[in-house]
């Protein structure tokens, strides 16, 4: 418990660090993801920019990366983000290949959520005579706003999971902080404490989460 | 005046297997639309109304034919200048199809958006539909906070905020209760009379036909099998899919199966009249069944209007010597229609 005490300021420093690499990743990957996923979603049968050699392209790049686990992912990719960021450890490598490895995965839940929009509304719009990009700006994104915004919500836990890797290139973060000052040195109730701080990370953003998508659905 | 011609208008699919044959789904329709009509297009479903009615504003590609929509031939314009054409063609749906992240106002302001019109024009616009619908209190509301004919109420406004010429109705009471699709029909004839919107409606109920349309189309399997005037396709269809729709609102000459329950209930023999409008009267009808002094008993049928012309089939039971009846009938079958189940 002493020893806790003594770590707290380095238990702040992390999760404040944790916190920076979660946002960053996500506003990365989460644009890569969206793109990506409009991307599947509209070159697929049947929808706006159909066009079956593309999608079938992308379907399968994304199968390809997505299943890979991400502590094989992170060393798999690191000459990637040498040569993007000319250096392949800390904090920044950490963030760029979580972004890289969370477009894949969040491309199909944006993907999934776009094919919920009725095919009758996007109908609608075209009756009226709007074109494709405004469709998907005017219609498709606000339609499907709600459940895009549950999915980011679980989007965000999923990375705090893939940082808390980040030890391993020599990132920092709450999960290098257990490993560090708990597990390697045998003390569990430091151990306890991270993993206290991300349960109240986690539950506070699916509250806030859940409250947005709530007041964006209306019910 | 001609709004709408399509000529020998062919619309097929690739094969759903490689090698098949092509699935045609319009196969060689023509129609000519004049401006202020009420066009009802009837079939089953399969039978490729909505697919007609989606050439028309080139929601889907015409594979052959010419469709001409207000003196210009649209299945060659390439996508960028379709759009503009779509926004002059109104469209309603079964299913309203309303964005539902969108407030009333917003979903009837979205034509004219996409239009670019000044956003002072559309305010005016929005409230001046809103006002025509009957629904100016629910300007602020989502739609999922509304009822289906003031879903289907909304729908029209967005449908004509752009003031176009054309709207086209896909089933537009389908999904309604009788009371609701009254009242949609009634806001219908109201566009075309004091709007003076020419409206293609395709439909599966023949009621809706009856009570709005001015003109009919009969599709059967991608063709169009009859055409013509409302009453005349009514009072004397010529198709056997025709006949089958008329049947479904209006109660013709009985078949067998209904003579013999007929007979069951009555005596004497089972005589229809059938009656259009400007044929013998039914009055005189009567009169003569009565100077020959035969019996009579309605059993069967009824007398329809249709924008205030009649026409209908009366099934009588007639009583009295066979001698005065065939004399009878003779005499009344120079002047209408006399049919007896044998």
């Amino acid at each position: 418990m002493d020893r806790l005490l003594e770590l707290l300021p380095e238990l702040g420093e992390a999760t404040v660090e944790t916190l920076y690499i979660v946002v960053i990743s996500l506003f990365f990957g989460g644009i890569g993801g969206l793109l990506l996923g409009l991307a599947l979603y509209t070159t697929r049968a049947g929808s706006l920019f159909e066009n079956r050699a593309a999608f079938t392209l992308l379907n399968i790049l994304v199968n390809i990366f997505r299943p890979i686990p991400f502590i094989i992912f992170i060393a798999a990719v690191q000459p990637l983000a040498r040569l993007v960021l000319g250096i392949g450890i800390g904090n920044s490598a950490l963030i760029f290949a979580i972004s890289l490895g969370a477009t894949f995965g969040i491309s199909r839940i944006v993907e999934q959520n776009l094919l919920t929009v009725s095919p009758g509304v996007i109908e609608a719009a075209r009756a009226a005579g709007a074109g494709p990009f405004r469709i998907i700006r005017t219609v498709i994104l606000p339609e499907a706003l709600g459940p895009l915004i549950l999915g980011y919500t679980f989007v965000f836990v999923a990375i705090v999971d893939m940082s808390a890797v980040g030890g391993y290139i020599g990132g920092g973060g709450i999960g290098n902080f257990a490993i560090l000052y708990g597990y390697r040195q045998f003390n569990p109730v430091v151990t306890w404490a991270a993993v206290l701080v991300i349960i109240l990370l986690v539950q506070l953003v699916q509250f806030s989460g859940n409250a947005l998508a709530r007041k964006i659905l209306r019910r | 005046m001609s709004i709408v011609t399509l000529t020998d208008v062919v619309k097929s699919y690739p094969p759903a297997q490689k090698g098949g044959a092509p699935v045609v789904a319009i196969d060689s329709v023509s129609l000519d639309v004049q401006k202020g009509d009420v066009y009802g297009i009837i079939g089953y479903s399969g039978a490729g109304k909505s697919t007609l009615v989606r050439l028309v504003n080139a929601l889907e590609k015409t594979t052959s034919g010419s469709i001409v929509v207000d003196g210009r031939e649209i299945t060659t314009l390439p996508e960028r200048e379709l759009r503009a054409v779509r926004g002059d063609i109104g469209m309603i749906f079964q299913q309203f199809n309303l964005f539902n992240s969108k407030t009333v106002a917003k979903n009837i302001a979205y034509p004219l958006e996409v239009a670019g019109r000044p956003a002072a024009e559309v305010r005016e616009r929005v409230a001046e539909m809103l006002d025509f619908v009957g629904l100016s209190d629910k300007a602020r509301n989502y739609p999922d906070q509304l009822s289906g004919g003031q879903k289907q109420r909304v729908g029209i406004a967005r449908a004509l905020a752009t003031s176009p010429a054309i709207l086209l109705a896909d089933e537009a009471t389908s999904a309604l209760d009788p009371e609701t699709t009254g009242e949609v029909l009634a806001l219908l004839e109201r566009v075309n009379r004091e709007l003076g919107v020419t409206i293609i409606l395709i439909t599966h109920e023949m009621d809706v036909i009856r009570s709005l349309a001015t003109k009919v189309a009969v599709m059967d399997s991608g063709r169009i099998v009859e055409r013509g005037d409302v009453f005349d396709v009514f009072s004397n269809p010529q198709e056997a899919a025709s006949a089958r729709f008329v049947q479904t609102v209006v109660q013709g000459i009985p078949t067998s199966a209904e003579v013999d329950a007929l007979r069951a209930r009555h005596t004497g023999r089972i005589v229809t009249f059938s009656f259009r409008d400007g044929d013998s009267s039914q009055a005189q009808v009567f009169l003569d069944l009565a100077a020959a002094g035969v019996g009579f008993e309605l059993v069967y049928g009824g007398i329809n209007d249709i924008r205030g012309r009649a026409f209908g089939h009366l099934t009588l039971a007639l009583t009295g010597t066979d001698a005065a009846i065939d004399g009878v009938l003779a005499r009344i079958s120079e002047r209408s229609l006399v049919t007896e189940a044998n």
